[in-house]
């Protein structure tokens, strides 16, 4: 079957590839061995952001290369890394607090408000919104707002404030698990069972059985609705 | 956008959909089980294995694939300069990196091993392939297992695991699992992910194939990636070195055979580089890459069995490196997502498996392996798939979660497939999707004792590469779990070890001695190993 071909022009150098392809599967199909910018291959890790320019249009867009099929005349550069700003902490001794964020990433104050990081997000995500939350000390909604997040760094590329988005959207997340999300009273107690030796017996118990009887146990077991 | 034949077949599974709902849908037999693996699943393909010849496991069945790199060349040998191999032990002597522990590969394995070194005060480094998190934990999306419910227990988390794998687990290893599940659960939700609770705190948990009670925790879809991206954080809060697009090519052991370190090479300048360690992690993860069977995969780009390589040219043992995991819901179409994985909490949630008529032809709560069976025998046998660019499948019916959950229930707790799908036009709180098996797990890997050492002293193994915790078949839940029990587990036990361990002189002469056992048994391989990365090229030799 003679598939439908299409230009792209890959770092500037033309090339005709099948228009079904990811733009991933385009630069492989041209002949890349790639070694940046490919990770995950589906979407989940940010490795694989990329620029392109439709011929004729002067909107830059945004994507990633392993989730967005080729387009004719689509120039395309990718984005393998970007130097994010990533300070360090502890998280066991900072504490859920807004002077955190001042401490930590002070230039979010410095946002414009240009809405340039949410115009390019790979992911949809309303980034600037989580950076005002961020700033309000807001760290749940930040968490919430940014959680799918894939860090590949676009949002930052385009930030005249110099912020590094997905750095505050992963401490606020970070605080967010270990201090604001509420504790889960039968994850303790099932941890101090066990370190009391709750179990110990029973699963001693469990593990001499002969294999038919451990059949017959799994066969029967009854299984919660 | 869907085929006409799609769509017509669609009308068929909308005509079921209300009748299917809380329809008892009956669980197969333990023997019509048995039967159905024997006749579908690609593990009992026998033309899909051959049996080794040299190494530890000489005779041992292994998909061809595997066989060939584990039967193939040293990448220094097909480097080597005038010297041979000699070239290389002259800069054993002059290492460019020197540590107490050496973790070889940057996933979730791997980092948490990390930060349990560091937390037992060793020097620790990581090397990895791509960048750290570019790894298989970081695309989980169901979630991961713990008894930690009141009507839960670890006894019953490890009769359902044993059983599900077929009564083939270590049971030291799986009760090492079961009993540190909820700690490590709680280790995770102090270092900060944000695992999905009701308001009270209650974790919010649901069945996986092959679970007696809900157990898996979840953080929406994005469970590993929640788990990668704040383990990743925190190694480098640590200031642990990470040294990224690095391979390890070789193991290098000492010359009482100990483990020593890594020859290593920078995957951009291909630059060889030393590594000299007390001990050694390896934590490579696993093999979809190697496309067992021509089946797609839904693993990431490096997984490629390179750790299961060093460890056996260095003398440790495989364990069920015939088994993998074909999980059942791969994407059959449309053809950019083909193999990536639809997670099976929307099995869990409530959608059915349906043929081309609309008959929900199996309990969607089966084990993965028997699921994977059946959907290849509906199609494969019944004649009752749908056909696709790449092959056939058969529809996972999701509108039916929102008909059972209420709306909303699909952004809120799969979101990340209502993404995957609407890039591609296909809404999937309005239509069902096509899915088949696509290749997803190395179910065997390196032997290890509870410890998380190999037969090699000073060589632990963790995560994915690891074989025996899951037996022959893994629930889904359980990967995750093991990858911070028995990467922290490694981590601790591999930096205590470190304060008394004297390194002799350094060498590759298991490199040299697995070659020379090649040639003894006539093999004279024209591949080497580790393979590192696939080549894949979409069929441009055809066009
Ligand atoms: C799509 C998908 C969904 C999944 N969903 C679930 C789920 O819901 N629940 C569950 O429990 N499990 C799930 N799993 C399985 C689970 O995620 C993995 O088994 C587990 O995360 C593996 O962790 P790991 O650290 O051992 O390996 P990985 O996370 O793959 O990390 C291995 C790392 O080592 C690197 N590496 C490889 N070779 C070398 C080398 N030679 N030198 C240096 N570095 C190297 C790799 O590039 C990678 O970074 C899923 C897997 C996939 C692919
Ligand atoms: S390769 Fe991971 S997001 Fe594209």
């Amino acid at each position: 079957m003679k598939r439908e071909m299409v230009d792209v022009y890959i770092m500037g150098k033309k090339y005709t590839v099948p228009e079904e392809l990811t733009i991933m599967g385009a630069m492989e199909y041209a002949g890349y061995q790639l070694v940046r910018g490919c990770g995950c291959r589906n979407g989940f890790c940010g490795a694989c952001a990329t620029i392109y320019r439709i011929k004729g249009h002067t909107e830059l867009q945004v994507c990633l290369a392993c989730q967005k099929q080729v387009e004719e005349n689509m120039y395309l550069a990718t984005l393998p890394f970007f130097p994010l700003v990533k300070k360090n902490y502890e998280i066991k001794e900072i504490e859920p607090t807004k002077q955190i964020m001042m401490h930590l990433y002070p230039e979010i104050y410095k946002c414009i408000g240009c809405n340039a990081c949410t115009k390019s997000c790979t992911q949809e995500l309303d980034v600037m919104q989580y950076i005002a939350y961020a700033q309000r000390g807001e760290y749940g909604k930040c968490a919430e707002e940014s959680f799918d997040c894939v860090m590949c760094g676009v949002c930052s590329s385009r930030c005249p404030a110099g912020i590094s988005h997905p750095q505050v959207a992963l401490l606020a997340r970070r605080l967010t698990g270990t201090y604001l999300a509420p504790g889960s009273e039968h994850l303790d107690a099932r941890v101090r069972e066990i370190k009391d030796g709750d179990f110990k017996s029973l699963m001693e118990d469990l593990m001499r059985k002969p294999i038919e009887e451990m059949k017959e146990l799994y066969n029967h077991r009854d299984i919660e609705q | 956008m869907y085929s006409h034949e799609m769509i017509e077949s669609i009308k068929k599974v909308e005509a079921t959909r209300q009748d299917r709902i809380g329809a008892d849908l009956r669980r197969m037999t333990a023997d019509e089980k048995e039967q159905l693996l024997r006749q579908y699943h690609p593990d009992f393909v026998e033309d899909g294995f051959q049996s080794l010849q040299v190494g530890p496991n000489r005779g041992d069945k292994v998909p061809h694939e595997l066989a060939e790199l584990l039967q193939a060349e040293s990448r220094l040998a097909r480097m080597k300069g005038p010297e041979g191999m000699e070239s290389f032990e002259a800069v054993l002597v002059a290492p460019d990196y020197e540590t107490d522990v050496l973790v070889i590969g940057g996933g979730g394995a791997g980092a948490s091993a990390a930060i349990e070194a560091h937390e037992g005060h060793a020097d620790v480094m990581i090397v990895t392939k791509l960048r750290m998190g570019d790894a298989n934990t970081m695309m989980a999306e169901g979630g991961i297992q713990a008894a930690d419910k009141e009507h839960d227990s670890p006894a019953i988390h490890y009769l359902d695991a044993f059983g599900g794998g077929h009564y083939t687990n270590r049971p030291e290893l799986l009760y090492k699992l079961v009993t540190e599940g909820p700690e490590c659960v709680k280790w995770l939700n102090d270092l900060g992910v944000m695992f999905d609770k009701d308001a009270d705190g209650t974790m919010v948990t649901t069945h996986g194939g092959g679970t007696s009670r809900k157990r898996m925790h979840a953080a929406k879809d994005y469970s590993g990636a929640e788990i990668m991206r704040v383990l990743r954080d925190e190694v480098m809060n640590r200031d642990i070195p990470i040294v990224d697009f690095t391979v390890a090519i070789e193991l290098i052991l000492d010359d009482q055979g100990k483990a020593a370190g890594a020859v290593l090479m920078n995957l951009e300048t291909q630059e060889i580089l030393i590594a000299k360690a007390k001990t050694v992690i390896i934590a490579t993860g696993g093999a979809g890459r190697l496309h067992y069977q021509n089946f797609p995969t839904s693993n990431h780009y490096g997984a490629t069995a390179d750790g299961l390589i060093l460890g056996y040219r260095a003398g440790a043992q495989l364990l069920y490196a015939d088994t993998l995991q074909y999980h059942p819901t791969g994407v059959a179409y449309p053809s950019q997502i083909f193999g990536a994985l639809v997670t099976e909490k929307v099995r869990s949630l409530g959608a059915q498996l349906v043929n081309r008529d609309g008959t929900a032809f199996m309990n969607p709560l089966e084990t993965r392996d028997v699921s994977a069976a059946s959907i290849i025998r509906e199609c494969r046998t019944r004649k009752k798939g749908i056909g696709a660019a790449e092959g056939e499948g058969v529809w996972l019916d999701t509108p039916m979660i929102e008909m059972i959950h209420g709306e909303g229930t699909i952004e809120a707790r799969i979101p990340g497939m209502l993404r995957m799908f609407g890039k591609y036009d296909i809404d999937i709180r309005k239509d069902p999707i096509l899915v088949y098996p696509t290749l997803h797990y190395q179910n065997g890997g390196l032997k290890i004792n509870a410890e998380g050492l190999t037969d090699i002293d000073r060589l632990f193994v963790a995560g994915e590469a690891v074989g025996g915790i899951h037996g022959r078949n893994r629930l889904m839940g359980n990967s995750l779990l093991d990858i911070i029990v028995f990467g922290r587990n490694a981590g601790r036990n591999a930096a205590a070890l470190s304060k008394s361990v004297q390194t002799g002189r350094l060498t590759l002469d298991h490199v040299k001695r697995f070659a020379s056992e090649l040639e003894k048994a006539g093999i004279h391989p024209e591949k080497v190993s580790p393979l590192l990365l696939p080549t894949y090229t979409h069929g441009r030799e055809h066009d």
